[in-house]
């Protein structure tokens, strides 16, 4: 790659001050591509990228509406981990995870992985158990995985509540060690950067109004910027799934869900694990510049708003009390809202549609950003070989016609409990 | 570094006669009542305070404000230590302690300054490009030092004693701003008779009016308006509370401040109260927050904002220095200029604009202050304080008006002037950040060089400063049109019965007739000075430049590449520089370069503030039984199942729970016991089409359930798999008794209701949750009937009479009872509700009279056993994805009727053969125990992969002597009588077993129907 | 977020639980298409825009209730009473 990033070429930067080329070129659309992707979030960058080096397919297009990465893979709260218990899901997420570990080498592009581990707190018997069947299948599948008893938490994470004011006392936990965080932002920037140094052309203000079809297939976009011609056409809009997918005559099963997202004032290193409340949806860590990043569940009914109610806001400081007393006197510094685009068992969609030559990946509820790396694998070889990946067989878009829901919290059919 | 003291014999708005004692880094200090941490430290001399973030540069106040970007202080100490927090906004109060933040040893003699050695290689975004090897675990190794280099202060692990409430709170006109423009609003809304809610963030009202001198005519305004406000009882004054956000529906969260109280949590006394306020109508009148220039060095201490000098100088009665060059793009901090000037302080002042206004020259001429016109600001000379500047003298034609800023080296002949103190004025940016909340985009004004919002929701006005108008005549005009707007939206038309003062004439400036402003974004270009655009973050002119170059162009992207903007003040002093900078740079328009977007809380908020009081036991509630005292005063352990308070096991059985629910269990299949149900879902059902609602929701059939019989019952989502499970009794022709798992309760109920009101609303039924209104227990076990008679004489429990699935309503003592012979533990047992004021009665009669017989009372741990030696599923079988098949209840769906759920039921995976079903495991190694969460192999397979099933739940049999289970196992009872391996890698263990009947106990039922 | 309902006022939106896009028709009970069942159980139109939905008072008066949202504002109109808006 022409103008390697390296401590060696910064330094060099730096004494000679000569600038640095960009990240990715500025492009107009040309009238024709082999591929376009729809949306230049994480997925939609990733998939671009594996086509080109995996697959040597270069003529692609990402038309991102905004700017890249303006999304959710900009606003996500950038835990990764790969402890999934349905058969199906670990091995996607566990794919994921090695090429989470591989990723920043691949792409010239310190992506910041933080294999930091994450808890999962169990606080009952029962809760305990479904952590262990989902360690146990961890671990048979080759993935990392140990049980902690209340013991084992208080020594990894003594500034937890332990205390009897507890209102719901911590029994033990499920460790990953190879689990942690990422650099959200780095992730598109250096995906964008790999693909384009491969050829695909980035083309950012390029919203997408409409698909041209020629009967049941779809054979272009028009754009704001034009019309552009495409052998095949991808959409990877995350909440936007359903906006688009209307545009092909295509209902899908997704409802778009409101997720706000928290960061504290940056302070000292405070909390160095990801961890994830048992008894409510809660989950936080702290990133390198120092916020504790942190945040719960949905607001609860569906919006493209991307801002949050303020219940919400303090029924997820409450649980950052409860979590970790010591958060009390912290303080908020900003929070924010995502389109989550929600699905009836919680798994995603990366496959073929009813329309020929057009592909989806979304559905990702609230998971997609640990997905990237792997969603964007198999995508791109959905797209290249017209035929789903065999990692990601079990996301298509017809599992609820047969059956074969993949529900891996087990919390039912209500895409807002999801 | 301390010099003499600053305060000015005379003026300000505090209170000489009150000292007010803090320390600084442990070093005893003193200031005066009304002062806030930053002006006393000011008056003491103490200009260095802190170190940048990045580069450890030292730095001193840059504000007086909330916009503060530098002047960060750790307060308290222990479970109060609070860091990050602005001296510019603290109220000093006795006993404070405040430490500087990010130096070590100390902010005077950092080390860690070394890094702005290697600054180039520091440059935005630098951690992007390196930190990659030489393995793929290296960012693993650097992390911990750009972790430890990270964040401003430190926050500690303990807890905070302090005591935090919420509260809500309903207005006809909220108004946010106590400056003239809000003020004058209250007024105008106050007199029209609305219920007025005015927040000021600060501790005094008159926001740009406490800049003014505090002897002026301003203060008399100020006094007046203020002493008619509080007087009017449907005005409420919020001091000290800041808007922290708006959200949708006209709601906006507060925090009210109560630390200059000293609360004292032991008195109940909070220290910060978050409001959630619903208001009909909103005027804005926020203000405006004044932009730094961008020229080399402008971080020295020393180099503030003007308006910032000026507040010190005429609210706390500091002269922030000696000599002054006040370095302008606009009109306004000529005032500031002048105030300094009459404070006897040696003023010079740059405006950078080729041309200005002949009263302000005729001014300073008066003051004999020299002005220079059309320069610029070249360099800021000294390192720990500012020692001088150098200007350009003059400016070419050419360069006039250019916003390209140049180098030292392309000035036209410089000036140095030495001087103490810099303020300076790069125009003002009005707070749009609450409007913008409900996602209205600001708009660029050219003639003010500034965002104003961009339109406003319905019943939503703005005033003043706020909406672009600079002028103290616009803001009270403003002021009073929206307050009586405002009042008039949320109904009140009361016309105000005498005017509100409607001029002001101030003592210096005037109400200033314009504003006048030139702006240029960039003074200074150059290699290695460093001219800052982010103060906090520590993000220069040459980063916004490498942005630039490398694509990162648009707003979001240069703010994520550079950090700008992110750090505690969210760019309050440097979003829109940096904006305007990046436009130059791109050749665009402003409007073209975009706008951050803002976001709430509009400053920071401890988080145990928004908890507030809903902390420790009080996190969610506590749902208890009626029993609930009962069990706690006779040795009951309890645990949390869900939201309730549940009885575990009970000490006469045993110290833990694992010895106590095996004596339990024993007690329960041998004599008699007596456990808590209440927690049980229960719901009256009535009406003439009771039954074909109850037959349309369960799989099985009920609409020819007798009266007086109970029958078990599952229902199914849409989707096809399993709802919930429980028991219906039909108690009258057109009334059923239902009841639920306890999980499942809300939402059967929840889902019984949508039917009824959404889908079915030709049928005539009513539906009612009786959870709460019933207590329920159970009496189990062979000698049940025997106890039964014993608390019961007179009425006829007889198997006859109270058959198997039988129900009986009679009255003892004046008081209903509901008794359904059915089983969840596979002994003969009866369910007994009673309203639940009668609960401990009915509980404590039949402990009594069942004593002979041994009854005592048993647990959920014993309870939850007893079911799986029965078979019955619960809990965790039924997990949402289960369907009826994979739980063994294929036959109770009915062939003849439609239920919810019947068709997707039968989707192809869901009926597939190999599914995981229900099956019986036992334990074939003694010895060794069966765990919930095991994977299920056959022993001819791999051990690896998912395996063919796993454990759901686990108890020791008691009457078997060895650990059983139910678990889900692929293909399920056809493999009755194989043997499995269960596989718990986590513990290295694995264990033999066989697949059995789930029914490990009376498989014929003969005990339930003795 | 602030809803009114038709028995209780103007209420917060925190004291009602979201329940769906109230267009989607519910297949008459006894229904045995299939597609039927898996376009209404499965499916959403899950516009960007003009919403009508369900929504239950389950802190106040327990009806359920139809109301008009946009999902792209949140601004909502008045709400009727599920039974009513059901039978107009």
């Amino acid at each position: 790659m022409p103008n390697r990033y390296s401590a060696v070429s910064l330094a060099r930067h730096a004494l000679s001050g000569a600038p640095w080329p960009r990240v990715w070129r500025a492009r107009e659309p040309k009238s024709t591509y082999d591929v376009v992707i729809i949306g230049g979030g994480g997925h939609g960058l990733a998939t671009a990228y594996y086509l080109a080096a995996n697959h040597g397919i270069k003529n692609v297009a990402v038309l991102e509406r905004a700017y890249i990465g303006s999304g959710n893979v900009g606003r996500n709260t950038t835990l990764v981990r790969s402890n999934y218990v349905l058969d199906g899901n670990t091995q996607f997420f566990e794919f994921s995870m090695k090429l989470w570990e591989g990723l920043s080498h691949a792409l010239n592009f310190n992506v910041m992985l933080s294999q930091r581990g994450q808890i999962v707190l169990a606080h009952g018997a029962a809760q305990v158990d479904v952590l262990a069947r989902k360690g146990n299948i961890m671990r048979l599948n080759g993935i990392d995985a140990e049980l902690l008893d209340r013991g084992d938490v208080m020594r990894l994470l003594p500034y937890l509540d332990y205390s009897a004011e507890a209102r719901f006392p911590i029994w033990g936990g499920l460790l990953q060690r190879r689990a942690g965080t990422v650099r959200h932002d780095a992730v598109a920037w250096g995906y964008a950067r790999a693909a384009d140094s491969l050829g695909v052309d980035i083309i950012e203000n390029c919203e997408v109004a409409g698909f041209v079809l020629d009967g049941r297939t779809v054979i272009g976009v028009d754009t704001k910027r034009g019309r552009i011609s495409a052998g095949r056409t991808a959409i990877a809009v995350a909440g936007h799934s359903s906006h688009l997918a209307a545009m092909a005559g295509l209902r899908l099963p997704i409802e778009s869900h409101l997720l706000q997202a928290f960061v504290s004032e940056p302070i000292k290193p405070f909390v160095d694990h990801v961890i994830s409340f048992g008894a409510e949806l809660f989950y936080i860590s702290q990133s390198d510049k120092g916020g504790l990043v942190f945040g719960g569940h949905l607001d609860g009914f569906n919006s493209y708003t991307q801002r949050g109610q303020f219940p919400k806001v303090q029924s997820v400081a409450e649980c950052a009390v409860a979590l970790i007393p010591s958060i009390s006197r912290l303080r908020l510094l900003r929070h924010w809202g995502g389109i989550q685009d929600m699905t009836p068992d919680g798994s995603p969609f990366i496959c073929r549609t009813p329309v020929r030559n057009l592909y989806l990946d979304g559905g990702w509820c609230y998971q997609g950003f640990k997905a990237t790396p792997a969603a964007g694998w198999c995508f791109a070889h959905t797209i290249a070989h017209d035929d789903e990946h065999p990692l990601s067989r079990c996301y298509g878009l017809d599992r609820f016609e047969r059956g074969s829901e993949l529900d891996d919290y087990g919390v039912g059919n209500w895409t807002y409990k999801q | 570094m301390t010099r003499k003291p600053f305060r000015l014999p005379l003026g300000g708005r505090i209170d000489r006669s009150k000292r007010v004692g803090f320390s600084l880094d442990g070093r005893p200090m003193s200031g005066l009542h009304g002062d806030t941490l930053a002006s006393a430290l000011l008056a003491n001399g103490v200009t260095l305070v802190g170190r940048s973030f990045k580069y450890h540069r030292p730095r001193g106040f840059l504000s007086a404000g909330i916009e503060e970007p530098n002047g960060l202080f750790t307060l308290g100490v222990g479970g109060r230590t609070e860091p990050n927090v602005a001296g510019t906004v603290i109220e000093l109060i006795e006993g404070l302690s405040a430490q500087r933040q990010n130096g070590w040893p100390s902010v005077q003699f950092d080390l860690m300054s070394i890094t702005s050695l290697v600054a180039p290689l520091l440059s935005a975004g630098f951690y992007y490009k390196t930190f990659m090897g030489p393995t793929r675990g290296a960012w693993m190794f650097y992390e911990p030092f750009i972790r430890r280099a990270a964040g401003l202060g430190r926050g500690v692990h303990e807890r905070d004693p302090d005591r935090y409430e919420t509260r809500h709170a309903f207005a006809d006109v909220l108004i946010i701003g106590a400056g003239p423009a809000g003020l004058s609003a209250a007024l105008a809304a106050g007199r029209a008779g609305a219920r007025v809610v005015l927040a000021e963030k600060d501790s005094l009202l008159g926001g740009s009016l406490l800049l003014e001198s505090a002897t002026g005519p301003a203060d008399g305004w100020l006094r007046e308006i203020e002493s008619e406000l509080e007087s009017m009882p449907n005005v409420e004054i919020l001091r000290r509370t800041t808007a922290l956000g708006l959200y949708d529906g006209g709601t906006v969260a507060l925090v009210e401040r109560r630390e200059h109280r000293q609360p004292d949590p032991a008195q109940g006394e909070a220290r910060q109260v978050v409001i959630t306020l619903r208001a009909r109508a909103i005027v804005f009148a926020a203000g405006a927050t004044e932009r730094p220039l961008v020229f080399a060095n402008n971080d020295r201490p020393g180099v503030m904002l003007a308006s910032a000098a000026r507040s010190y100088l005429n609210r706390f009665a500091v002269a922030c220095g000696k000599r002054a060059v006040v370095v302008t793009n606009n009109d306004s901090s000529y005032a500031a200029a002048f105030d300094l000037a009459q404070q006897g302080v040696a003023v010079v002042i740059a405006d950078m604009r080729g041309a200005v206004d002949g009263a302000l020259v005729a001014k300073a001429k008066a003051q004999t202050m020299e002005l220079i016109v059309g320069t610029r600001v070249l360099d800021v000379l000294g390192g720990n304080a500012v020692k001088g500047v150098i200007l350009a003298a003059a400016v070419s034609p050419a360069m006039a008006h250019s916003n390209a800023g140049f180098s030292r080296e392309a000035a036209l002949h410089t000036r140095r002037f030495d001087c103490d103190l810099v303020c300076m004025s790069g125009g003002w940016s009005p707070a749009v950040h609450l409007t913008s909340h409900g996602g209205i985009k600001p708009r660029y004004r050219e003639d003010i060089a500034a965002f104003v919002p961009g339109g406003y929701a319905a019943g939503q006005f703005g005033a003043g400063a706020m909406t672009g108008s600079f002028t103290l005549q616009a803001a009270i005009d403003e002021g009073i049109e929206a307050g009586r707007l405002s009042a008039s939206y949320s109904g009140h038309d009361r016309p105000a019965l005498k005017p509100v003062p409607l001029s002001l004439e101030l003592a210096s400036g005037l109400a200033q007739e314009g504003y006048a402003i030139e702006p240029f974004w960039l003074s200074t270009q150059g290699r290695c000075a460093k001219a800052f655009v982010d103060f906090q973050n520590d993000v220069t002119v040459k980063d916004l430049t490498i942005a630039h170059q490398e694509g990162y162009t648009s707003v979001e992207h240069l703010k994520r590449y550079t950090t700008l903007g992110m750090g505690t003040d969210q760019g309050k002093t440097s979003n829109i520089n940096a904006l305007a900078i990046m436009a130059g740079l791109r050749g665009v328009e402003i409007p073209g370069a975009g706008t951050t977007t803002f976001r709430p809380p509009f400053t920071p908020v401890a988080i145990g503030a928004l908890a507030g009081r809903t902390i420790g036991k009080h996190f969610r509630p506590m749902r208890c039984s009626p029993l609930h005292d009962w069990h706690l005063a006779h040795g009951g352990e309890m645990i949390e199942a869900g939201p309730w308070i549940r009885l575990w096991y009970y000490r006469w059985a045993g110290n833990t729970v694992e010895s106590a629910y095996l004596q339990e269990m024993r007690l329960v299949r041998t004599a008699v016991g007596l456990t808590d149900v209440s927690t049980l879902g229960k719901i009256d059902i009535q009406g003439p089409d009771a039954a074909e609602f109850l037959n349309r929701v369960y799989v099985n059939g009920f609409a020819k359930l007798p009266v007086g019989k109970a029958r078990y019952g599952v229902m199914l989502t849409d989707d096809g798999a399993v709802l919930d499970d429980g028991t219906t009794t039909r108690l009258s022709e057109n009334r059923y008794f239902m009841t639920t798992t306890t999980a499942q309760a809300g939402e059967v109920m929840s889902w019984l209701e949508f039917l009824l009101e959404t889908a079915w609303t030709d049928l005539k039924v009513h539906v009612a949750s009786l959870t709460d209104e019933w207590a329920g227990m159970v009496v189990a076990g062979p000698k049940a009937r025997l106890t039964l008679e014993l608390a019961l004489p007179g009425h006829d429990v007889s198997d006859a009479k109270l058959p198997f699935m039988g129900c009986i309503e009679i009255e003892a003592d004046g008081v209903p009872l509901r008794l359904i012979r059915l089983s969840f533990s596979g002994e003969l047992a009866y369910e007994i509700y009673v309203p639940a004021d009668y609960g401990v009665a009915l509980w404590t009669h039949m402990l009594a009279c069942g004593a002979p017989l041994g009854i005592r009372p048993y647990g959920l741990e014993a309870l939850a056993s007893l079911r799986i030696e029965k078979g019955h599923v619960a809990g965790l079988e039924l997990d949402h994805r289960n369907t009826l098949d994979d739980l063994g209840l294929a036959k109770m769906a009915s062939k003849e009727k439609a239920f919810v759920g019947r068709e997707l039921r039968q989707r192809a995976q869901l009926q597939a053969p190999e599914r995981w079903s229900l099956v019986g495991i036992e334990c074939l190694e003694s010895g060794k125990r069966l765990r919930g969460g095991s994977i299920l192999f056959s022993p001819a397979d791999k051990i690896e992969g998912h395996g063919r099933g796993y454990i759901t739940s686990v108890t020791w049999s008691i009457e078997l002597e060895k650990f059983i289970a139910l678990g889900l196992y692929q293909g399920g009872l056809k493999h009755t009588g194989e043997e499995i391996l269960c596989s718990y890698p986590l513990k290295g263990e694995q264990v033999k077993a066989r697949i059995v009947a789930p029914m490990f106990i009376d498989p014929g039922g003969e005990r339930l129907r003795v | 977020m602030r809803i009114t309902c038709p028995v209780c006022g103007e209420r917060d939106f925190s004291e009602f639980r979201y329940g769906g896009d109230a267009t989607k028709q519910r297949p008459v009970h006894g229904t045995t298409d299939r597609k039927v069942w898996h376009d209404y159980v499965f499916l959403f139109d899950n516009p960007k825009g003009p919403h009508r939905e369900f929504w239950q008072h389950v802190l106040g008066c327990r009806q359920w209730l139809v109301l008009d949202r946009n999902t792209a504002t949140n601004v909502t109109s008045a709400s009727l009473l599920a039974r009513k808006a059901i039978n107009k």
